[in-house]
C-alpha cells in the first residue's frame, strides 16, 4: 500500500524521532556520520513522508519514486528514515556497523530493501539516478529520481559530467538536492561557515590549516545554482533546508517541472538539532561520548 | 597449417549483435563515451535510437548511467576503449557495477599490444588485471569474432556483470558458426601430450600454430582456449598439468595479473608444474604496427614454442 502524507506537524514529531536515533546508532557503535546525517533529516523527511510516492511494503515497485542517496556515508539519517517509514524494524538499527548486522557503514544496494545504490565513493550517486530516470522515460513510467548530493560529491569529476549529461538528455524526471552545509571530512568546504576571522590570508592560493588541523576553505563551489543553470537545469534555493514547509513546496514544484532536469541547493546546518554538534567539523565522522549523548537527547526532548 | 575463415575484428560484432539480441526481445541499452562508431557499438543505435545513449567522453558517467539502467531492469551495455573503461572507470565499476552485481556489461576494445600505431597510452595491458581483482565480475576475452559474438549473446542472456575484451585489428578467425561458448569452460582445440599452450584472445592462433610447427618436431602440444577468464576452467587447468607436465600460458597483457598469474595461482593451489609465460612483462608498449609489435615484445607462435620447449625441460628437475 502507498505510504500515506502525514501533516507537517507529525513529520517534525518523525524528523525528532530520527535524529534520535541518528545519535543512538553512532554511539551503540562509537563510529559513523552524525553531522551530516543531521543536516538531512528535513531533507529526507519531506521526501518520505511528504513528497515521494512509495510502498515500504513492495520496495521493488516498479512505479515507485526514487531516492539515491550519493552522499553514501551518512547512513545514520537513510536507515533511520526507512525504519520510521517502515521499510524494516526500527530495532535493526542498533546493529548498524556491526558484524552480523544488517546496516553497514556506507550504504549497500537493496540492503536492507529500499535503498536504491550502493556508495560511499562520492560522485556516484547523480549518474545512476539519471540511469533510472532514462529507464523511466523509456519504459514509459512516470516515476520521479530524487538525488541526495553533499559539498563533497558536488567536488568530484563526474558529478559534473551527469550534470551534463542529465540535461542533454532532458531527464525532467530527475532531481538533484544538494545538502549544502558547508563543512566536510578535512573542515570548512568554502569558509563561508568558518567562525574565524578570514578562511585564508588575502592572496593565499592553497587552504589553510589550522592548529586544530581542519583546513578553513577547502573548495569553493559558488555560484552553485548558476553553475546547474549554465549546465540547462532549472534551479530552487532553498534558503532554510530544515524548513519542511519550504521543502515540501519546492520539492513538489520540481517533480511537477518537465523538460529539463532540476536542482534544490538547501542551505543547511551540519549537525542541526544538537548544539555542540552544529557547524563543527569535529562530528563529521565522530560518535559522541556518553555524556554528549544524554545531551544531545535531552536537546531533542527525549530522556533516552 | 591451421584452418581459418579469413580475417575480422573482434569489436565488429558488438552493434549487430546487440540489434540482432533487442530484435530477439531482450530489453538491452547501450551507453555510449563517444567511442561507438570504433566499438560497433552505433550499428545498434542505428536500429534502436531511443535506446543508446551517449553520454559524451565520460567513461565514470557512463558506467554509473548503465548501472540505473540496470536497476531498473535493463541489460545495459556500454563499450570504450579498455585504457579508458576500466581505466578511467575502475572505482564506478567496483561500486555501481561489481559489489551490487547491476547487470551491466562492459564491452571493451582497443586491448593489448596490438591496438598498435597509437602507441603505449592506448595499449591496455592491465585491464584483465583490474577487472580480475573484483570477484563478481565475469570476464571473457574472446579468441576470434565468433566466439565474441557468443560472448556478447551469454553475457546479455546471463544476469550479473561481464566485461569482454575485444581487440582493433582484424585477427584470424578460427571457429565455424557452429561453434558455442561455455562460461568456466577451456575447450581443448588439440589434443597432445608432451606439454599444454593455454591461450587467450588473438594469441589463441598463435598457439595452434605453435602446436603445429612442435609436432614437426615430434613434441605434441595440447591447446586450450582460456577465453572464459571467470569463471575459468581449474579442471582442464589441473587436468593439463597432471597429463602434460608442463604449462605454457599465452596473452596479450601484462603476465601479473593476468592469465599467467591465474594459471599459477591454481597450480600452486594443486598439481604444481613448470609454466612458461609468453605475455608481457615489466615494461610498456611503443608504436608499431601490431604485427611488429608481436614479433618484437616476444608474443609469436616461434616464442610459444620456445617457450614450450622450455617448460618441457624443466620438467625432469
Amino acid at each position: 500500500m502507498q505510504a500515506q502524507k502525514l501533516s507537517i506537524d507529525e513529520m517534525k514529531d518523525v524528523a525528532r524521532g530520527v535524529r534520535r536515533n541518528i545519535l543512538r546508532m553512532v554511539h551503540q557503535v562509537n563510529s559513523g556520520h552524525p553531522g551530516g546525517s543531521l543536516s538531512s533529516v528535513e531533507i529526507l523527511t519531506a521526501l518520505y513522508f511528504g513528497v515521494m510516492r512509495h510502498d515500504p511494503q513492495n520496495p521493488a515497485w516498479p512505479d515507485r519514486d526514487r531516492f539515491v542517496m550519493s552522499k553514501g556515508h551518512a547512513t545514520p539519517v537513510i536507515y533511520s528514515t526507512l525504519a520510521a517509514a517502515g521499510y524494516f524494524p526500527e530495532e535493526d538499527l542498533m546493529t548498524f556497523r556491526r558484524l552480523g548486522g544488517k546496516l553497514q557503514g556506507h550504504v549497500v544496494m537493496n540492503k536492507p530493501p529500499g535503498v536504491e545504490m550502493s556508495a560511499g565513493a562520492l560522485g556516484m550517486g547523480l549518474s545512476f539516478s539519471l540511469g533510472q530516470a532514462l529507464a523511466g522515460k523509456l519504459d514509459g513510467r512516470d516515476y520521479h529520481v530524487f538525488c541526495l548530493l553533499s559539498d563533497g560529491d558536488s567536488q568530484e569529476g563526474q558529478t559534473w559530467e551527469a550534470i551534463m549529461s542529465a540535461a542533454h538528455h532532458r531527464a525532467g524526471n530527475l532531481t538533484a538536492i544538494v545538502d549544502r552545509n558547508h563543512i566536510q571530512n578535512d573542515g570548512y568546504s568554502d569558509g563561508t561557515h568558518y567562525p574565524g576571522n578570514g578562511s585564508r590570508p588575502e592572496g593565499a592560493s592553497g587552504g589553510w590549516v589550522l592548529e586544530d588541523g581542519h583546513t578553513t576553505n577547502i573548495m569553493q563551489l559558488d555560484p552553485l545554482a548558476a553553475k546547474y543553470q549554465a549546465f540547462g537545469w532549472k534551479t530552487y534555493e532553498v534558503a532554510d533546508g530544515h524548513d519542511l514547509e519550504k521543502l515540501i513546496a519546492t520539492l513538489t514544484e520540481a517533480k511537477a517541472h518537465t523538460g529539463q532536469p532540476t536542482a534544490l541547493i538547501c542551505e543547511t546546518t551540519k549537525g542541526k538539532g544538537v548544539s555542540y554538534m552544529e557547524n563543527n567539523p569535529d562530528f563529521h565522522g565522530k560518535a559522541p561520548s556518553d555524556e554528549q549523548l544524554a545531551q544531545g537527547l535531552r536537546e531533542l526532548g527525549f530522556e533516552n | 597449417m591451421v584452418q581459418t575463415f579469413g580475417e575480422k575484428a573482434t569489436r565488429e560484432v558488438l552493434g549487430s549483435t546487440l540489434a540482432r539480441l533487442t530484435r530477439e526481445g531482450l530489453d538491452i541499452v547501450c551507453v555510449d563515451a563517444d567511442l561507438g562508431y570504433s566499438t560497433s557499438a552505433v550499428k545498434f543505435g542505428q536500429e534502436f535510437p531511443e535506446r543508446f545513449f551517449p553520454v559524451g567522453v565520460a567513461e565514470q558517467n557512463m558506467i554509473g548511467v548503465a548501472a540505473g539502467l540496470a536497476a531498473c531492469g535493463k541489460v545495459a551495455f556500454c563499450s570504450s576503449f579498455a585504457v579508458f573503461a576500466p581505466g578511467h572507470c575502475f572505482d564506478q565499476l567496483r561500486m555501481a557495477v561489481a559489489q551490487p552485481r547491476t547487470n551491466v556489461k562492459l564491452f571493451a576494445s582497443h586491448a593489448g599490444i596490438v591496438t598498435g600505431e597509437d602507441g603505449a597510452s592506448a595499449q591496455a595491458l592491465e585491464d584483465l588485471a583490474l577487472m580480475l581483482s573484483m570477484p563478481t565480475f565475469n570476464v571473457l576475452f574472446p579468441a576470434d569474432a565468433v566466439e565474441c559474438e557468443q560472448a556478447i549473446e551469454v553475457a546479455a542472456r546471463t544476469e550479473g556483470p561481464f566485461y569482454i575484451r575485444a581487440l582493433r585489428p582484424k585477427t584470424s578467425v578460427i571457429f565455424d558458426d557452429s561453434y558455442r561458448l561455455e562460461l568456466g569452460k577451456w575447450p581443448v582445440l588439440r589434443e597432445g601430450g608432451d606439454v599444454t599452450l593455454i591461450a587467450c584472445g588473438e594469441l589463441v592462433v598463435s598457439a595452434l600454430e605453435a602446436a603445429e610447427m612442435l609436432a614437426g618436431e615430434g613434441v605434441e602440444a595440447r591447446v586450450l582456449n582460456a577465453s572464459s577468464l571467470r569463471p575459468f576452467d581449474k579442471e582442464a587447468i589441473v587436468a593439463a598439468a597432471g597429463q602434460t607436465g608442463a604449462i605454457v600460458t599465452a596473452e596479450d597483457h601484462f603476465v601479473l595479473g593476468g592469465l599467467g598469474s591465474l594459471v599459477s595461482q591454481v597450480l600452486a593451489e594443486s598439481v604444481p608444474a613448470p609454466v612458461e609465460f609468453v605475455g608481457m612483462r615489466d615494461r610498456y608498449g611503443t608504436s608499431g604496427t601490431w604485427k611488429e609489435l608481436l614479433e618484437h615484445f616476444e608474443m609469436t607462435p616461434e616464442a610459444i614454442a620456445r617457450a614450450a620447449k622450455n617448460a618441457i625441460a624443466r620438467k625432469s628437475r
